[in-house]
């Protein structure tokens, strides 16, 4: 997965995109957000969408509670690495 | 009777065609798996090169990333294919910046199954037959073939070439002309020519550079 780490981390990018979702927003304007190309985007919101990070609701995405988990738990593991 | 057939249907390869929809495919790239339609509303480059660290390739991709930001400016998209695991394009495209110190900005399919290779007729069995050659597809924001280029294992493309054929394509969409010979941007161009005698004789009226009714240049 582009998306997930194999330690259920998420990358960067990943965390990026959430970050642009937590209001929704269309993948145009997360494109803009973030500066990843469009076609970036809608490959990874797909695969966020199946691992249930993200939401859709008439053409905007929106980041889910288990999405913004993985974002704190994302901020945890950084904590503990950078100790 | 049908076994005959059948085996003679195995030889077809399969190649795209201009002005008709560019095959649908998903990949696993370096950049995580895409879809064709991933690019919808962009310009699209899809090329292969025939494998990892070779010479000419390693050229070829230091060109295409020094085109690239061109290429954005244009709304153009680039994607590179071989057939080679993603751990060997990751591998090569590290390789490229660490020892070329070129940052390879595109995503790379890994096409070990040969998928999309032999939907796009990539792979010319008279060269090579488990490497692709040398192709360029450029496909339109709406995902109509635009353009093809073929060239064999031992000669480099020419990123100019590339940037000058999207160029053509771009200005002929948007002021419905046709593009002479080694045109460049700036350069005239060629007016459609008419359809009707009433048209033909208007035409040497227009104002345009014409060497004939059929032959009209204009500058945009």
């Amino acid at each position: 997965m582009a998306c997930i780490n194999p330690d259920g981390t998420l990358t960067p990018s990943a965390k990026a995109m959430l970050s642009a979702v937590s209001s929704p927003a269309p993948l145009e304007e997360v494109a803009k957000s973030t500066g990843l190309p469009l076609f970036r985007i809608r490959s990874s919101i797909r695969e966020m969408l199946e691992a249930g990070l993200v939401e859709e609701k008439e053409g905007k995405y929106a980041v889910t509670k288990l999405g913004r988990e993985k974002i704190e738990g994302g901020k945890d593991d950084q904590t503990k690495t950078n100790l | 009777m049908e076994e005959k057939v059948a085996a003679e249907t195995k030889e077809v390869v399969s190649l795209p065609r201009l002005g008709e929809r560019a095959p649908a495919f998903e990949a696993v790239t370096t950049q995580g798996p895409v879809r064709l339609e991933d690019f919808k509303g962009s310009w699209l480059v899809l090329f292969s090169h025939p494998a990892d660290f070779t010479p000419v390739c390693t050229t070829e991709f230091m060109g295409f990333a020094e085109i690239h930001p061109e290429l954005k400016k244009r709304g153009v998209e680039l994607l590179g294919l071989s057939v080679d695991s993603v751990s060997s394009h990751i591998a090569w495209v590290r390789n490229i910046e660490e020892k070329m110190g070129v940052e390879i900005p595109f995503p790379v399919i890994a096409d070990l199954d040969k998928k999309v290779a032999t939907l796009y007729g990539m792979i010319h069995p008279g060269e090579s037959k488990t490497e692709t050659s040398r192709c360029v597809f450029v496909i339109d924001p709406e995902g109509i073939m635009r353009a093809m280029i073929y060239y064999p294992l031992t000669t480099g493309r020419n990123m100019q070439e590339i940037l000058r054929l999207i160029d053509a394509l771009q200005t002929t969409d948007k002021h419905k002309v046709a593009t002479p010979a080694n045109w460049k941007p700036g350069e005239a161009v060629i007016v459609p020519p008419p359809n009707t005698q009433e048209m033909a004789e208007e035409r040497l009226k227009e104002g345009y550079e014409c060497k004939d009714w059929y032959f009209c240049k204009k500058k945009l």
